[in-house]
């Protein structure tokens, strides 16, 4: 089971700064921990995948990572194409959000969450380029249905809106919406949630194709290891707000080392 | 005169309204919320509008008022009767004479001077909000000039239209940094935004109060590739025979028979005493304007 | 190229009663450039378990692996994935691909990932399927639908398709047909002539004589049997 690790590795390149730096990020809705003392490097084009069940606290990390949670205490330094590291939390929400229309992206579980209903799937691709001035309709319309084309939505429905398509096409064009100004780092909440089995599979396949091709950085929060296995070079295991566990993805699953990892893999059903 | 305060509003209540037309004048475009009071008409006739004008208008005042355009239709009718009862301004029809106009929809086709005020009722302040119903995430977008939505909806029109159909409540940035929606006037006036007047924005019911001050730069928003363009129907105005002006359609009779005229009634009168006449102008009577 | 230093493992099952099973201790072994080493020994002696931990599959408890001077038992999972890419390469029995990817792109995909030319890339993956006898008919579909020796000889084309200095290889003739497995053993012998060190498990005796170098019995580094 190690090849496939192998080849989600490959994105991965050689560098001196880490992409995102997070350090010691703590976050407490009360006397409840929503997750505890988490630090770790990515790496620029290294996908990492965040396991854990329901409650252990993986998707409030993201949401502290992509700034739309603050978290009580810790620092989220990224690269920045100017500045070199910095503290995302600290920064001023325009550039935050200059960060989060360009060089990041968010990929939700219910595509219904990042995506705008009531605008066509061409305005909906379109909405990311227009937000960094881009001003020519042709152009924009072009770029969008060379998106569509990736994410294999056939052109003729680039006036159609999300209401229209199945689930999968909507996760499809939430995903093309989101890399079409080329992020650098790409944050996802559970992307194969709620679809079919078969569809997953067709997602992932994209996802992996996407990431390799454009040299993404990825954090992945899933519960479904057989997603990660096929998207992660890296793998954070958390428990109750805590990463118990991390390392090289097929290493964490074949040779997993924390009891609740260890129970967490032997917890598959093998087909 | 009578026992109303001048103007109506009691005295800090104007002061609150001029606090917040000042703070807008200074912001230009920025929706400045105020305490809308209630107004002894419904919402939806020119609270805001009335509020405003209620805040500016001074004893020495001339007051015109216009809905789409005419002097003469119930709602600038009654609005000009309430000023002049609670008020006793001098009232006119002459867009010349006026120092304050109140218009719902049009901008006067003669240019306005320094000298002038014009106020715009406004039903729907916000121009982000039939894209982003959230207040809260609009006012963030204004604060971060995050406005690419406001394109996504331009971009609609032309793909569902092949061109930008949007024609009245055409979005403009103001001075290079506020979006701003000049309320329901045809994408025909955009241009006017720029002029000497004064022009100051009130919406009674979502209590917000925009401006214009003098000079200010309005450009209306559009792609390079599909440019703005201020359109009006192509035809001259029937009475008066005017090319240059906002043109309204009539139906006359059951037969699909139509005629265009200025939706300036001013305007048109002036031209019809002026000598010009259109091709389906009757002769010009003195006693008719 | 590959050295194995006073290597020891254990596994730890916490939910069966957390259980301390050692199951390597004191293994050292050393490739040299050009050299091939078969690892011996019955079967649950280890074989497996020391290729993984050389791969970086499985933690190593104590020791040092280095290959290529990175230290694979310390490294840091980002140092790893860099030596897989360019220095480590490993052909399992099993092939293991995501559906959908053509044969064609799955060989080529570790070219690609160093760098190559994609032009380049997919005809060296097309020589490398050719040589192995995978019809071309195939070559645009997802081997997930083939044979079992077919997907075997995909797997190696892939193992095979960029030069690296280092190589595991578990079984790579198992399941093969008298001339493919010729062409197998072939492929490893211009391995080692370009000066790959290989580290290999073959229950096939004849192809371990034919094309190995030495053997490690890996009974010896069993718990206890060296003590």
């Amino acid at each position: 089971m190690m090849e496939l690790a192998m080849d989600a590795a490959i994105g991965a390149t050689a560098g001196t700064t880490p992409l995102l730096r997070v350090e010691g990020v703590t976050k407490r809705y009360g006397a409840r921990i929503g997750c505890a003392d988490v630090s770790f490097d990515l790496w620029p084009g290294e996908v990492m995948g965040i396991v854990g069940e329901s409650g252990s606290g993986k998707s409030t990390l993201l949401n502290c990572l992509a700034g739309h949670v603050p978290p009580d205490s810790g620092a989220v330094l990224f690269d920045t194409r100017d500045g070199g590291l910095r503290d995302t939390l600290t920064m001023r929400e325009s550039e935050r959000r200059m960060l989060s229309r360009t060089d990041w992206a968010f990929v939700h579980q219910h595509a219904r969450d990042g995506l705008r209903m009531n605008v066509s799937a061409g305005g909906n691709v379109g909405e990311r380029l227009m937000a960094v001035n881009a001003r020519h309709y042709g152009r924009i319309r072009a770029k969008a249905t060379d998106w569509l084309g990736r994410v294999e939505i056939a052109a003729d429905r680039i006036d159609d809106r999300p209401t229209a398509f199945s689930g999968g096409m909507q996760q499809r064009l939430q995903i093309a919406r989101n890399l079409v100004t080329g992020p650098r780092l790409v944050f996802m909440d559970e992307p194969t949630g709620g679809l079919d089995v078969s569809v997953q599979a067709r997602l992932l396949d994209l996802l992996r194709g996407l990431v390799r091709e454009m040299g993404l950085s990825a954090i992945i929060v899933t519960h479904d290891l057989a997603v990660v296995r096929l998207l992660a070079d890296r793998l954070m295991v958390m428990k109750d707000g805590h990463v118990v566990e991390s390392g090289l993805t097929d290493q964490v699953l074949d040779d997993p080392q924390h009891a609740y990892t260890q129970l967490l893999v032997s917890s598959v059903l093998q087909v | 005169m009578n026992e109303y305060n001048f103007a109506y509003l009691d005295e800090q209540t104007k002061r609150m309204i001029r606090r917040a037309i000042l703070k807008a004048l200074a912001i230009p475009g920025y929706q400045v919320p105020f305490a809308s009071r209630e107004m002894p008409m419904p919402y939806g006739w020119g609270t805001g509008g009335v509020q405003v004008s209620a805040a500016v208008l001074v004893p020495e005042d001339t007051l015109k008022v216009i809905d789409q355009g005419a002097d003469d239709t119930t709602n600038a009718v009654s609005i000009r009767r309430f000023f002049e009862r609670t008020a006793g301004v001098a009232v006119t029809e002459a867009t010349a004479e006026a120092s304050v106009i109140q218009t719902r929809h049009r901008i006067p086709e003669a240019p306005l001077r320094a000298d002038q005020i014009l106020v715009y009722q406004v039903p729907i302040p916000e121009p982000l909000r039939f894209l982003e119903p959230s207040e809260v995430e609009t006012r963030k977008m204004h604060a971060l000039e995050d406005y690419g939505l406001m394109h996504v909806k331009l971009y609609e029109d032309i793909s569902r239209h092949g061109a930008i159909s949007t024609s009245y409540a055409y979005p403009v940035k103001v001075e290079g940094r506020y979006v701003m929606d000049p309320s329901p006037i045809p994408k025909f006036d955009n241009p006017k935004l720029e002029m000497a007047a004064i022009q100051l924005f009130g919406a009674g019911r979502e209590q917000r109060i925009y401006a214009i001050p003098p000079h200010t730069r309005v450009v209306s928003l559009d792609f390079e590739d599909h440019p703005f363009e201020a359109s009006k129907a192509d035809h001259a105005c029937g009475l008066c025979g005017a090319t240059d002006s906002y043109l309204d359609e009539l139906i006359v009779d059951d037969e699909g028979g139509r005629m265009f005229l200025c939706s300036d009634t001013d305007y048109c009168a002036g031209r019809r005493r002026a000598g010009h006449a259109g091709a389906e102008a009757a002769p010009f009577e003195e006693d008719a304007a | 190229m590959i050295s194995v230093e006073n290597v020891s493992k254990s596994f730890v099952l916490h939910n069966q009663g957390a259980a301390r099973i050692p199951v390597m201790a004191e293994a050292s072994l050393s490739v040299a450039p050009g050299e091939c080493v078969a690892l011996v020994g019955a079967s649950g002696a280890g074989k497996s378990t020391l290729m993984r931990m050389i791969y970086g599959n499985y933690l190593t408890g104590a020791g040092r692996i280095l290959v290529g001077g990175t230290d694979v038992a310390a490294a840091a999972p980002r140092e790893i994935i860099r030596l897989r890419r360019h220095t480590l390469g490993y052909v399992s029995q099993f092939l293991r691909v995501v559906p959908r990817v053509p044969t064609r792109e799955v060989v080529a995909e570790p070219l690609l990932a160093t760098g190559s030319a994609r032009d380049a890339a997919l005809a060296r993956a097309e020589a490398l399927l050719a040589r192995l006898n995978i019809p071309e008919r195939l070559w645009s579909l997802s081997p997930t639908t083939f044979s079992g020796g077919e997907q075997q000889r995909v797997n190696i084309a892939r193992g095979f398709a960029h030069p690296y200095p280092a190589l595991l290889l578990d079984e790579p003739t198992a399941s093969l047909d008298p001339l493919n497995r010729a062409t197998v053993l072939a492929m490893i012998g211009e391995a080692k002539a370009r000066g790959a060190a290989i580290v290999g498990i073959f229950h096939d005796a004849e192809a371990r004589e034919a094309i190995c170098d030495r053997e490690v019995d890996v009974t010896t580094f069993t718990p206890g049997a060296a003590a």
